[in-house]
């Protein structure tokens, strides 16, 4: 049984990495799909969490994605089977084009397939973040919808530092259980 | 030795890189062109070239490519390891941490104002896939300069994600095959 789920967390992130074309959040909508509204291993607040997670710690989100998911999924064993079924296609891919990098470059059906791919991983974050968008506003927290309007925003609009938006909100998150405790005393 | 070289070179990527994506890219070009003499510059850009068309995170690619290049496939493997080592230790730290005391209020407050703004953000990755996939290369975003056809790409990836619940690997790949079938008929 275990065995079972580790196996299928290989082929999961293999999968998932050998067709993730456009960097870090696009492998996270995907993760959030398969281990999230196929496979139900991870609720989709937890998986918001280890998405913060592995947003807010150094290296690829990628790598650091299937890091959170794979040790809450099947502990320290999951976590490495997680990392190799990442690692492993980028691992072949470059190694062999590396060697065929020129013929590569100039096929112009290579170039237009990418193109087009480029309209349906937009498509892929476009239906991820409707979803949850969706369940966040019906929890009717002002609080939890004007910080994602605002987060929104500044780092669309203004090119705000990920970082800085993370440890804000880790500041009032700080004030927020103060309050709350205050209130329940009060 | 070279292998121990490449391994502390993107072991110091890995470890500072936040932000994911690009944010990896000056610290890549420090370590391979400037400070060894890995990669010449136009190698380097050659090197980010194939990092877009390609899937997985520019930092594993670089690692494996750079790698391969100075000492063959044990050079990728010990540049790749360098790169994800970081992460693993302090990313499953933190998820050790999340998973234990994840019930603790204070830990529960500063996660529920996370939230929001992981879905903030997951949303402005889209919009810069979006803006790049329905402007092409123009730098100047303009009603003329859309391109229509991936305008109707997007929407039917759309419709088959959100009505048809269709693996969004699947969608993916339709289309950059509805792109290259529109090139090939027109």
């Amino acid at each position: 049984m275990k065995n079972n789920k580790l196996i299928q967390l290989f082929v999961s992130t293999l999968y998932l990495s050998a067709f993730t074309f456009g960097g870090g959040y696009v492998i996270v909508t995907l993760m959030k799909k398969k281990f999230v509204d196929t496979l139900h291993w991870i609720d989709q607040d937890e998986m918001l969490d280890l998405v913060a997670i592995a947003q807010s710690s150094p290296g690829a989100i990628a790598v650091n994605g299937a890091i959170v998911v794979g040790y809450k999924i099947a502990g320290i064993p999951g976590l490495l089977v997680s990392i190799l079924g990442t690692i492993i296609p980028p691992f072949i891919i470059i190694s062999a084009i590396s060697v065929f990098y020129e013929i590569f470059q100039s096929n112009i059906y290579v170039k237009l397939i990418l193109d087009g791919m480029q309209a349906g991983v937009g498509a892929v974050i476009c239906s991820v973040v409707y979803d949850m968008s969706k369940d966040l506003i019906k929890t009717k927290s002002w609080m939890n919808n004007a910080i994602m309007m605002i987060a929104f925003v500044v780092t669309c609009f203004f090119n705000v530092n990920v970082i800085y938006v993370i440890l804000i909100c880790i500041a009032i998150g700080v004030v927020r259980t103060f309050y709350h405790k205050g209130s329940d005393h009060g | 030795m070279i292998l121990l070289e490449l391994f502390l070179s993107f072991l110091q990527v890995g470890l500072f890189s936040f932000g994911g994506g690009y944010a990896a890219l000056p610290l890549i070009q420090n370590q391979v062109v400037t400070l060894h003499p890995w990669l010449s510059l136009s190698e380097f850009t050659d090197l980010v070239t194939i990092s877009q068309m390609t899937p997985g995170p520019i930092a594993i690619n670089s690692a494996t490519f750079v790698g391969q290049k100075i000492a063959g496939i044990w050079g990728a493997i010990f540049a790749t390891i360098g790169c994800i080592l970081p992460s693993c230790i302090i990313v499953s730290l933190l998820a050790y941490f999340y998973l234990k005391y994840r019930k603790l209020s204070m830990l529960q407050g500063i996660l529920e104002t996370l939230r929001p703004a992981v879905i903030a953000m997951i949303a402005t990755a889209g919009v810069s896939i979006l803006v790049s996939a329905f402007f092409g290369e123009n730098t100047v975003h303009t009603l003329s300069s859309m391109r229509i056809d991936m305008m109707i790409i997007f929407a039917i990836g759309m419709i088959l994600l959100q009505y048809k619940k269709m693996d969004p690997i699947y969608v993916m790949i339709l289309c950059g095959m509805m792109k290259l079938i529109e090139y090939l008929i027109l």
